[in-house]
């Protein structure tokens, strides 16, 4: 650690940072376009230029004579830095000028507005007026630049981190500078669109509203959105997330920083893959077959306005539990719970405990695990080969689901091992409940043939399936963007999702579900599940803190235990 | 040395039927300096061109011996000499005479300086519109390869070099030292941010050197006659001022522009311009008054008439406000030209050549552009005067706003014109009048 000044501010700065992290360090703002933390430094926005000084050992301040960039400047002890001279002040007026002095100013129409670098540092060290008397220059817009991604050329203050993020971080390198001085434009070969599977990171990166999400564009004014911490569950990288919402329905997911996860970015199948969450073919009331054997008497098509359906969840959930209970006293070996590896690990608790609970002979078992291909792994070299293994910035997981994990975890405590579901047979037990949660099909073969038609199905799912057409009930669930609980990624690292939105129509969040159906009182609290789990199974002991903080807790690695091998 | 028994040192051999082949060259005493050179330690050559005080002839005159002390001592692996043929300073042309009419000159320099950076290859970075030096550059090459001046154990000396002849990109940014190293590298020629400074980490990532041609002309004659004789010519230090590595040696003035007999003249550092337009071009053509003289090449601005008697080395232009010597290419402009035209057409110039990756380079040469544009259309405001001259004071490196000097050269012509003729720029504004004069392309 060295002593930095920063305006006479004094703080401890890590000899690796630069000016503009010792500056956040006493926070003081640097603006800065180009830089950016998981980037090469190339200080060519010149926004983040500072007058930097050095301590002498008499005491004395001397001052360097020209402006530096504070993202390519080092810092060392003694290091004095100054934001706020009307040297800095000044050309931060220039710098914002000149950027905007091509620049369409069309904030009215543009999806940045509100979360815009170019709006707030101008609002915050920038001048009102330009003066610029001539016609600005007029670039085309480049709607093709991408499959998900626009480019509006007039917007772009060429920071070109988005040309960097393709070289240094996808390696697919797309994206370039093409012609000269202020004509300049990011552009792509003709034919060849940035479509890898992380180019909607550029739309994150980039500071203006120059790259655009297609998917997001002209959908929602940004003040809008809610944000809810959360975390992706497209594959076991599990990364870090904001879901995006408002009045209900979420507008885009974005990658939240955490370098304990993913660090700072997330694949496309991640971003754009949330759309299943308002499929209209979603589960949306609980059903119950009636006596007649004839299914879906609550069924989705019923319109919510039908009175006979006004409150089924507390019929339903002691019906179940009723059955439940018999057919567990009738056959307790026979009754199997398939539990998912999409739920969270408060969920597979409150199912496992449940089950457990009345009779210690039932069987636990785990749902199918999706995995698609292997591992994907960034930055590609130029014949799209994959990078050596300390070379690795990003990986998209062939395990297309967040808590393998945690659900084993759970159920190798109560189970003592981690049976496959679809390992069992045909027909092999007499009663199922079975969980999904799934984003797509999930139901395979095996599986379909090893529930049968057994005497009691109880099927809890976000969508239809093979199984719950045959169900004997059919409990509407939540996604994972209207639940609460905690995931373990590949690595081991247990992090919090925050619901953001609620189930569609009658549907209930997993949580909610279970607590009413093990009888259990009070609300579905994540925090207070999180330390009765910690204090019962010791390989989920970490979690015991309750509030998992933005990044996350890692479990403690145990020879005993085989988490990290087994990922 | 006196102007009057200077014999061209440099340009010594131009007139010679048959200069470019090696056998007149080795008539000549060519590569008699290299042997030489050879038989010393590179050390030993080092200091002989540091005790020369030869600076660096590319515009910037940095030390030549001094740069290259500063490659690591302990290197594993190559080190790079780059030779920057990419002139496209406005005005320069001394690089193309050498190289056209006495390349092994120029080659023997590459060699010797090779041997005492301990290069194993040398880049030659020629100018891609240089289609005739790059002819007589590889027949040149070819030849010395087939001599043993090249390749393997050179003259039996045991040093292996390899020269590569590289045209270049077409872009005046490409003369930038790192620009040049990013675009022998097959990239874009954005220069880099220093440090690490190319001795360091230049091209391909390996420690560099990157000199000019000029400069390497100069490497044969010090060997041969040594760092005395060549510190007979010139400006000698100033004593009064500990920071001036005097300015030595025999220099090419390129003269162009409103005289008489434009060319290429060879004198010993320290002629003054009005000496040189007078007495060596003719004189202003048709006979009229030189209004404004750019001392050496567009980047460094301008001398008015009053000015002209400052003396041509690299300390003289600095002293009447412009940026330096440059590349000592003189351009007069006579009096019957506008200073706004002049400008308008340095500000294209550099609008058109700025590499675009600093914002203020980027978006101010092509401000100051779209400025000067509606002045010449009779639109101007006075208050455009004092806008030019805050864009021009706020874009460059002594600033500190920009990675290179492009931008150091685009603003001086702003500033020196505007300082020096404030009159004639209210006058042109305030008479509303347009220009008709035709607008001259740039250098490319």
């Amino acid at each position: 650690m060295v002593k930095v000044k920063i305006n006479d501010i004094e703080v401890d700065a890590d000899p690796k940072d630069n000016c503009i992290l010792a500056a956040r360090k006493a926070g003081v703002e640097i603006p800065h376009y180009c830089w950016h933390e998981c980037l090469s430094v190339v200080a060519s926005c010149r926004m983040c230029l500072v007058e930097v000084g050095e301590t002498k050992p008499d005491g004395t301040v001397a001052m360097g004579p020209k402006l530096v960039p504070g993202c390519q400047t080092p810092i060392k002890e003694g290091t004095v830095i100054r934001t706020d001279s009307s040297k800095v002040k000044t050309s931060q007026q220039m710098t914002l000028e000149l950027l905007l002095l091509n620049h369409p100013l069309d904030c009215s129409i543009c999806d940045q507005a509100g979360e815009c670098y170019l709006q707030d540092y101008t609002y915050k060290y920038g001048k009102a007026q330009s003066r610029l008397d001539e016609p600005k220059l007029h670039r085309e817009d480049k709607y093709h630049i991408g499959e998900q991604i626009a480019l509006f050329t007039d917007r772009c203050v060429m920071c070109t981190r988005c040309v960097r993020f393709t070289r240094e971080v996808s390696g697919t390198a797309e994206l370039q500078v093409v012609a000269r001085g202020s004509h300049e434009e990011i552009d792509v070969f003709p034919d060849t669109p940035c479509n890898n599977k992380l180019a909607g990171n550029v739309v994150d990166l980039c500071p203006v509203g120059a790259l655009c999400s297609k998917d997001f564009l002209y959908k929602k004014r940004v003040w809008w959105l809610k944000h809810a911490q959360s975390v992706c569950t497209g594959c076991s990288t599990g990364c870090s997330i904001h879901v995006d919402q408002n009045e209900n329905k979420v507008y885009r997911l974005r990658p939240r920083e955490n370098p304990q996860a993913q660090g700072h970015f997330m694949c496309d199948e991640g971003r754009f893959g949330f759309k299943y969450i308002h499929d209209d073919r979603r589960l949306k009331y609980p059903r119950l077959k009636t006596a007649t054997g004839h299914a879906s008497s609550a069924a989705d098509s019923t319109p919510a306005g039908d009175l006979s359906f006004a409150d089924p969840w507390p019929t339903i959930l002691g019906e179940a539990r009723k059955r439940i209970q018999t057919a567990i006293q009738n056959d307790p070996s026979g009754f199997v719970a398939v539990l998912s590896p999409f739920m969270s690990v408060e969920e597979a608790y409150l199912l496992a405990s449940f089950i457990k609970g009345i009779d210690p002979r039932t069987k636990l078992t785990l749902g199918p695990v999706p995995v698609v291909g292997s591992d994907d792994l960034y930055p590609k070299g130029p014949k799209g080969e994959p990078p050596l293994p300390s070379k690795v910035k990003f990986t998209i997981r062939a395990e297309k689901c967040p808590n393998r994990l945690g659900v084993e975890a759970v159920l190798r405590h109560f189970e003592r091992s981690v049976i496959h579901a679809e390992s069992l047979g045909k027909s092999s037990a007499s009663a199922w409940y079975v969980v999904g949660g799934y984003s797509t099909g999930w139901v395979n073969e095996k599986l379909d043939q090893a529930v049968g038609t057994p005497s009691l199905l109880i099927v809890q799912d976000i969508f239809p399936s093979p199984l719950s057409e045959r169900a004997d009930m059919v409990l509407a669930a939540g996604s994972f963007a209207e639940r609460e609980g905690t995931y373990v990624n590949h690595a081991g690292l247990a992090q919090a999702a925050h619901a953001s939105i609620r189930p569609p129509e009658e549907a209930r969040a997993d949580g909610r579900i279970l607590m009413e159906l093990a009888g259990r009182p009070g609300l579905f609290n994540a925090m207070a599940l999180r330390k009765e789990i910690a204090s019962t199974i010791p390989e989920l002991s970490a979690i015991c803190v309750g509030d998992l903080g933005d990044h996350g807790v890692r479990l403690a690695k145990n020879a005993n235990q085989p988490l990290a091998a087994k990922s | 040395m006196s102007q009057s028994e200077f014999k061209p040192v440099l340009l010594g051999r131009i007139d010679r039927p048959d200069s470019q082949s090696l056998a007149s060259y080795r008539a000549d005493g060519g590569y008699e300096a290299l042997a030489k050179a050879l038989k010393m330690a590179n050390t030993e050559v080092i200091d002989v061109v540091k005790n020369s005080g030869l600076r660096g002839r590319g515009g910037a005159g940095f030390p030549t011996g001094l740069k290259w002390t500063f490659l690591p001592k302990d290197v594993n692996g190559p080190i790079y000499l780059c030779i920057n043929g990419d002139e496209s300073e406005p005005g320069t042309f001394n690089n193309r005479v050498l190289i056209e009419e006495d390349p092994h000159q120029v080659l023997e320099g590459i060699v010797i300086s090779s041997f005492a950076t301990r290069a194993t290859t040398a880049y030659f970075y020629l100018r891609y519109e240089y289609g005739r030096c790059y002819r007589t550059l590889k027949k040149a090459i070819d030849e010395m390869y087939a001599n043993n001046l090249l390749g393997k154990n050179i003259l039996g000396s045991g040093y292996d070099l390899d020269i590569y002849l590289h045209r270049g990109a077409c872009a005046y940014i490409c003369g930038e030292e790192t620009g040049l190293i990013e675009s022998l590298e097959g990239k874009r020629a954005w220069p880099r941010i220093k440090p690490p400074f190319p001795a360091i980490e230049g091209a391909f990532r390996r420690p560099t050197v990157v000199n000019n041609v000029e400069t390497m002309a100069c490497i044969p004659h010090i060997l041969k006659h040594g760092p005395e004789w060549f510190q007979s010519m010139g400006v000698p230090k100033d004593p009064n001022n500990p920071r001036d590595a005097g300015s030595y040696g025999p220099k090419l003035y390129c003269i162009s522009g409103h005289v008489n007999k434009p060319g290429l003249v060879e004198l010993p550092m320290g002629i003054t311009a009005r000496d040189l337009i007078d007495n060596h071009a003719g004189g202003v053509w048709k006979g009229r008054k030189a209004k404004a003289v750019i001392p050496g090449g567009l980047s460094m601005g301008f001398m008015t008439n009053a000015e002209l008697d400052t003396p041509l080395d690299f300390n003289g232009p600095g002293r009447v406000g412009c940026l330096g010597l440059g590349t000592a290419a003189v351009v007069v402009i006579d009096d019957q030209t506008s200073m706004v035209d002049v400008l308008y057409n340095a500000c294209r110039f550099f609008a058109h050549e700025s590499c675009g990756q600093c914002t203020p380079c980027r978006e101010g040469t092509a401000w100051s552009t779209k400025i000067l544009e509606r002045i010449r259309d009779g639109r101007g405001k006075l208050s455009d005067i004092d806008l030019l001259l805050e864009i021009s004071s706020s874009i460059g490196t002594i600033p500190g706003t920009t990675i290179c000097g492009l931008a150091d050269g685009a603003a001086w012509p702003i500033k020196t014109a505007i300082n020096k003729f404030r009159g004639e720029f209210e006058e042109y504004i305030k008479s509303g009048r347009r220009s008709e004069s035709p607008v001259l392309a740039g250098a490319h």
